[in-house]
């Protein structure tokens, strides 16, 4: 195992010797992660590595995988009550007189719910963290619910699980399997990990993958069909839940955790928008969550306090929660708004602004309404060196942005003719170039990590609307939205979504700066005032444009218009483009 | 505040200061009462009792009660929804108690915000309204029209970070004039405002309309003229994401040259005043 610094060692349980590794200073808090099928410890490499930092973590190969040996006869030998035993067995051995964080992902998660629900570990687990695994109980009761009482709905949801679960019944042929995993299956498998799930290369699979396969087709033979067929009445958790769903998990629908609620008294709920195989490919997602999670629990086992719920109230808190998201032009209107509502999910912010005092306000309010960190930073988005010192700044002190919200913009009116040239660069610098910047900067970031992410960047409803009023705008926010949908088919290969946001008229400030080319001090004034009032007689609110925002990064749309006008111009745009134009042609009414 | 100024209408302006401090003082005890679970409707039934006891039998308007996201007008369309309704009070919620009794013909309109238990978002917003008591009184020496007031409080709000919730109030005011009101032995209220006030607000408006001036500081063209000597019940009221937070004191606006006797803060011995005040000295 490519880990610097863990200590291997041997725990025997009822004729079964286990490979357990241990890292980190061991007089810390203990968090123990179980591997799923067909998987050993070695899947959790990277998080365990991030972990150790903090606590004494602790793998084992389950009975008949990795270094691990194999009961005899394999039938009967990996019984839920076995699995439990192996447990028991390792957390005395690791963390003798206090009870553990478990950690468990697809079968390590399954059989994490048994000692999550059984009476004998009580007081032995701390908190459990469960990805990709339900339990087989709550399954069997998921399952009798829809069978007993069918609505059009609840067959859908029992024939997509039935279909997603097809490698079960393929396990339950006899011996097949097992010819398949020693003999092409086995040798394809990293393979075709590697395309469906996009999973790194690395220490994982290891070598005895083909005999971990063979053998972990006991546990869904051993279990799945006397648990489903009479699953427990009394599966209810005693220690506190996290559940991590991956949205793109082929094995597993996200309605199966439908009612959880009512088996555990406290569940906090996590979204990842990724595959099933989320130890390998958000490595550093998970360890936040679990820290967070467990850290949570265990200082309220010290204080003797019932754990608070971990989740901030905000819209989409189990997909932000923990998250890094910038946000540029964060000083007000739109961006400030966004980054309230990511901080109400409970991200960290980076509230970028050239207005300093406006940013280190939002930053401030942010923290207020449940960021648990957010910081101000002032720079011009459209000054390239700034920008690149902003990225590794961020990069060296906070981490790589999850989320980046290129919404910096200015605004500038008057006719073509009259605009001159350092208007159009002005223009340009700020609304295309910084868009540029910081998806160069940042979605390089993103991209060299390897672990998803997503960028919004702001554009308008005025870049598929032409207008004699706005040309340079119009121009500079129309190349927005042409860079966002290029950036979003390349992005796509590395998991990283990319949307334009196309507001329309929102009353934000943006009026009163506005340039307005050809005019006096006088007239821009005036004009100024004239177009604030109009914005403001609108009064769409920027607080609904953030939520598109954040709806937009969990669906992942591609473009995005939120205002009615701005949905009624699309759909000319594309219906009708002449009638679009013939508008352009009318004179503005200031 | 000079002591001139005091001294010249001393004996009324003394009769508001007494309703005025009357009012907070009733704020005071029915927040300190408030418990996890209260109403707002009893909240402003506390209010309307207390002041009771202490001889108030007229109103400006009855006393209202906000509590939770309710402080920052969420969702208000209607001015049916200012009225108390059965919201319980939870802790960690802000709360607004608003009332405006009549007391030996003087009349007071005062707003006292505060929290159930720790918010720090709610202190500071507190803290956020004291530059605003501070602009208002600045401008107002200057004799800027109102209505540029307001679009600057209206500014600096937005700069704080905040949206103006005093533009949900009727006629989105952030203050009207308040006056003697007769004492009579019926004075019956409509739709929780008294009708004696009403009727010297009305007349107000009547004779404002005729010289160009209104008795009603809000957005809008009317109040396009400077600030009209009398006395001004000023609300700032700043709204942020479901927690709300306000002051309303009185504001005497005189016609003196000299700039400090031309407008001033009724009375500076109020809770928020002082809350500022511990603030610094803490800091």
């Amino acid at each position: 195992m490519n880990l610097p610094g863990a200590r291997e060692r041997r725990v025997a349980t009822g004729g079964i010797d286990l490979c357990v590794v241990e890292l980190g200073d061991a007089t810390r808090p203990t968090i123990v992660l179980v591997h799923g099928y067909p998987d050993s410890k070695e899947v959790w490499t990277q998080v365990a590595r991030q972990l150790a930092e903090q606590w004494h973590v602790v793998l084992y190969d389950v009975r008949g995988h990795g270094r691990s040996t194999a009961p005899v006869p394999l039938r009967g030998g990996f019984t839920l009550e076995k699995l439990t035993d192996d447990f028991l067995a390792v957390a005395d051995a690791v963390s003798p007189d206090r009870p553990v964080h478990l950690v468990g992902h697809d079968w390590g998660s399954v059989q994490s719910w048994e000692f999550a629900t059984v009476s004998r570990t009580e007081g032995r687990i701390a908190s459990f963290t469960s990805m990709s695994g339900p339990s087989l109980d709550h399954f069997g009761h998921w399952i009798k619910q829809r069978m007993s009482r069918p609505t059009p709905r609840r067959v859908g949801q029992l024939l997509g699980q039935g279909a997603k679960s097809w490698y079960v019944y393929m396990l339950h042929t006899p011996v097949l399997p097992e010819l398949a995993w020693r003999g092409p299956l086995g040798k394809r498998w990293p393979r075709i990990l590697e395309r469906l799930e996009k999973v790194p290369r690395g220490d994982y699979p290891t070598p005895s993958l083909p005999d971990d396969a063979a053998h972990g087709a006991w546990l869904y033979r051993d279990n799945v069909r006397s648990r489903l067929r009479r699953p427990r009445a009394d599966a209810f958790a005693h220690v506190p839940v996290q559940l991590i769903t991956p949205t793109g998990d082929i094995f597993l629908s996200e309605q199966l955790y439908d009612g959880l609620d009512s088996w555990v008294p406290q569940l906090t709920r996590r979204s990842l928008p990724a595959k099933h195989w989320v130890p390998r490919t958000r490595p550093d997602q998970l360890a936040s969550w679990i820290d967070e999670f467990a850290a949570a629990n265990e200082s309220a086992l010290e204080g003797g306090l019932p754990v608070q719920d971990t989740v901030p109230r905000g819209a989409y808190a189990d997909r932000f929660g923990g998250q890094l998201v910038l946000v540029t032009g964060a000083a007000g209107g739109i961006g400030r708004a966004t980054a309230f509502a990511f901080a109400e999910a409970g991200a960290r912010v980076v509230a970028v602004d050239r207005d300093a005092e406006g940013a280190s306000r939002t930053a401030e309010l942010a923290r207020l309404i449940g960021a648990p960190a957010a910081w101000a930073e002032t720079v011009d988005v459209s000054d390239e060196q700034a920008m690149e010192k902003l990225a590794e700044k961020v990069a060296a002190e906070y981490g790589i942005v999850d989320v980046l919200v290129n919404n910096a913009g200015i605004g500038l009116s008057g006719s073509f003719l009259e605009t001159t040239a350092e208007e159009w660069r002005s223009v340009l610098d700020v609304n295309l170039w910084g868009v540029i910047h910081g998806c160069r900067l940042f979605g390089k970031q993103m991209a060299d990590r390897g672990q998803g992410g997503h960028i919004v960047n702001t554009a308008s409803a005025a870049a598929y609307q032409p207008s004699r009023a706005l040309p340079a705008y119009s121009t500079s926010k129309a190349a927005v939205l042409m860079l966002s949908e290029c950036l979003r088919a390349e992005l796509a290969e590395k998991s990283i979504g990319v949307s334009a946001i196309c507001p329309g008229i929102v009353n934000t400030n943006i009026t009163s700066t506005t340039r307005f080319a050809g005019t006096d001090a006088a007239e821009e004034q005036r004009l100024r005032k004239r177009t604030s009032t109009l914005y403001g007689k609108r009064n769409y609110p920027p607080e609904k444009v953030a939520e598109a925002i954040l709806r937009a990064v969990v669906r992942n749309q591609a473009v995005v218009p939120v205002t009615p006008e701005s949905h009624a111009v699309r759909f000319l745009s594309r219906l009708s483009p002449g009638v679009l134009r013939g508008i352009a042609r009318l004179k503005p009414p200031l | 505040m000079t002591a001139r100024a005091k001294d010249e209408r001393a004996p009324e302006l003394q009769g508001f200061r007494e309703v005025q401090r009357l009012a907070y003082e009733c704020a005071e005890a029915v927040a300190a009462r408030l418990r996890p679970g209260v109403t707002e409707r009893e909240a402003a039934r506390m209010q309307r009792t207390w002041l009771r006891e202490r001889g108030v039998r007229d109103w400006f308007h009855l006393p209202f009660a906000w509590f939770g996201d309710r402080t920052a007008f969420a969702g208000f369309r209607v001015p049916l929804q200012f009225f108390p309704t059965d919201r319980r009070l939870e802790p960690g919620m802000p709360f607004i108690l608003d009332m405006a009794p009549v007391y030996k013909g003087f009349t007071a309109d005062i707003g006292y915000s505060g929290c159930l238990g720790l918010n720090p978002l709610h202190d500071r917003l507190l803290a956020d309204l004291e530059a605003h008591r501070g602009l208002i009184l600045r401008e107002v020496r200057e004799r800027r029209p109102l209505r540029e007031i307001y679009e600057d409080v209206d500014r600096l709000m937005t700069r704080q970070g905040y949206a103006n919730r005093h533009r949900a109030y009727p006629f989105g005011v952030i203050a009207h004039k308040v006056d003697r009101v007769a004492e009579r032995r019926w004075s019956p209220h409509v739709f929780g405002f008294g009708t004696q006030s009403l009727k010297g607000l009305l007349s107000d408006a009547v004779h404002g309309h005729r010289d160009g001036w209104s008795p009603l500081w809000s957005p809008y063209r009317f109040s396009d003229h400077p600030p009209q000597p009398g006395l001004w019940a000023v609300e700032p009221h700043l709204g942020f994401r479901g927690t709300g937070a306000k002051f309303e004191e009185i504001l005497v606006v005189t016609d003196s040259r000299d700039p400090e006797q031309s407008a001033f803060w009724l009375d500076d011995d109020l809770p928020h005043v002082r809350r500022w005040a511990e603030e610094k000295v803490a800091a």
